[in-house]
């Protein structure tokens, strides 16, 4: 595997000098080896039922974690932990360094605003329009009509959806209700990204749309994110594919090929509310385990 | 977990949600835009059928009791009959009954629907107490608006009363209304706001709380709806008993 400071050379052919400068800048920065978030040995039950047990990882600042798993193996619960919306019975859970396991509501406010949550279903406010749940968040901060105008807007045109501004939830298909919980998420500009199933349901090329969106802010926004799925081809576009800026200032994606391969990407394959797979997605491949060759096959 | 510590964590549960429903009170932002459009919903939404409930129910109290009050040779009493049993006591507790048909049923499904499609911890993942977005304003909503309804509910009642009086039996309108005008007390009008300000406060309280705790999914959000409605329904009477007689006693108007 490729060392981080030659990856960056990779990478610096095909960024403009400002952004490798900021790179550069970034990987000096003593708080990058901080993580943005950490489990440790986290237990939580549902019923005398451990959905997690003694849950140990790490998500390193502009790293994605991937994890992987079936129905009902603790995928979700993971990510609601660390938006404090459930209690861990035990262990610990940090976010930036900071122990949030046992904050109130009141405290997890502010770490909730470094946090961006797309739910599986989008879960948008079906009684607020396309722009009411993007600005959902500057509306009750108090930001101003005309700040909160141009910040939806530029939501917006990140995820393409300029047009439906002013559609009610019920108008949109499921993909594009998808999107606009990715825009509303994104408000603020978090380091921290959630995403929970966000391509279940949808057909490929929507699925694929998604997909970008997280490599877009993985590789161009820095952003820290845990990307909880059980398709195989979300693992495939997340850990072989990159987001760069070409000459002509549009977002492409480039395969990793055979000089550059990705670390910012890992996969975590849960079982039983445990990992029982840590690592990169070859290494995910190659393993001989029963369970994953079964749920990487399909059969 | 046996009937009876299910019936206290659940109380217990429900004086957390007012207290944390009532620090709202005392924090920015107070959501006062959404507590009027509640008030719009609750309030104006219900006047049709609280004005319907009521002018039937004064027009068949004075049905019943003509008879009987013309056997005792006290007609001249219908007006004060009929205004007295709708305002200490019908026009509260039909108003209340018939605001938790529409209103209760329709608090309990919205926030259960919005617990199964996760729009409540989404909206926790933005930074918004969904307790002081959605509970406080509609609690409040119905504090202020089922007064109001009660007094609607007693008034168009007391016209039902007054046109069967009039126009079907023959009674002279002065008759009806001059012993609704002597009849009442303040102690009666006092009783009859005092009830719908804490059936209000109940009725929102179990409404949200039991919204607020769906699961299950779809066949949750109908359980929980259900739920809501037959609790405030028997809390409403429950209460309405513990209130007279705690009224009576604190008016000293006990027998």
């Amino acid at each position: 595997m490729m060392t981080q400071t030659s990856i960056d050379e990779g990478i610096d052919n095909q960024v403009s000098a400002q952004a490798a400068d900021s790179t550069f800048r970034e990987v000096d920065d003593a708080q990058r080896v901080v993580p943005a978030i950490e489990f440790r040995n986290v237990t939580i039950e549902f019923d005398d039922r451990k959905v997690l047990n003694n849950l140990s990882f790490k998500v390193m600042k502009g790293e994605t974690k991937i994890i992987l798993g079936g129905s009902g193996c603790g995928k979700s619960t993971t990510i609601k932990l660390v938006l404090g919306l459930l209690k861990p019975d035990s262990g610990q859970v940090l976010v930036d360094g900071e122990d949030i396991t046992n904050y109130s509501e009141v405290q997890m406010t502010s770490v909730r605003k470094k946090i961006g949550m797309i739910f599986q279903e989008g879960a948008l406010f079906d009684s607020l329009s396309v722009y009411d749940n993007v600005a959902f968040k500057l509306h009750e901060q108090g930001v101003p009509e005309e700040e909160v105008e141009s910040e939806v807007t530029r939501m917006l045109r990140f995820v393409n959806l300029e047009q439906a501004i002013d559609k009610m939830p019920s108008e949109l298909s499921g993909g594009m209700r998808r999107r606009v919980g990715i825009a509303r998420a994104l408000v603020g500009d978090p380091k921290i990204v959630m995403f929970d199933e966000p391509t279940a349901g949808l057909d490929p090329p929507t699925a694929r749309t998604i997909c970008e969106l997280a490599m877009k802010l993985r590789d161009l926004e820095d952003v820290s994110s845990i990307f909880v799925t059980h398709e195989m081809n979300n693992l495939d576009y997340l850990c072989s594919e990159y987001a760069v800026v070409n000459e002509a200032g549009e977002v492409v994606f480039e395969k990793e090929g055979e000089k550059l391969c990705l670390i910012n990407s890992k996969v975590i394959m849960m079982r039983d509310g445990q990992i029982i797979f840590s690592g990169t997605d070859e290494s995910l491949r190659r393993s001989e385990e029963a369970y994953i060759q079964k749920f990487l096959r399909g059969h | 977990m046996n009937i009876f510590t299910r019936l206290l964590l659940e109380l217990q549960e429900m004086a957390l949600l007012i207290a944390r429903a009532a620090t709202g009170l005392f924090r920015k932002p107070r959501y006062i835009p959404e507590t009027f459009a509640q008030m719009d919903t609750i309030g104006v939404g219900s006047m049709t059928i609280i004005m319907l409930t009521g002018f039937f129910t004064g027009g068949v109290l004075t049905l019943q009791t003509y008879q009987t009050l013309a056997s005792y040779g006290a007609v001249d009493q219908l007006g004060y009959l009929v205004s007295v049993s709708l305002i200490r006591e019908l026009g509260p507790t039909l108003t209340a009954l018939m605001v938790t048909g529409r209103v209760v049923s329709a608090i309990s499904a919205e926030l259960g629907s919005m617990v199964v499609s996760e729009q409540i911890d989404a909206m926790r993942a933005l930074g918004t107490d969904p307790v002081r977005k959605l509970v406080t304003p509609r609690i409040v909503a119905l504090i202020i608006t089922l007064p109001l309804l009660t007094i609607i509910a007693d008034a168009v009642g007391i016209a039902g009363g007054w046109t069967v009086s009039t126009f079907l039996y023959g009674l002279p309108s002065a008759m009806f209304t001059g012993s609704v005008r002597s009849g009442i007390q303040t102690d009666d009008i006092i009783g009859g706001v005092v009830k719908p300000l804490v059936f209000a406060l109940l009725m929102g309280t179990i409404a949200c709380h039991k919204g607020l705790k769906t699961d299950g999914g779809t066949v949750g959000v109908g359980r929980s709806t259900t739920s809501a409605v037959v609790t405030a329904s028997i809390i409403v009477i429950f209460a309405d008993f513990v209130l007279a007689r705690a009224l009576q006693l604190v008016l000293n108007t006990a027998p």
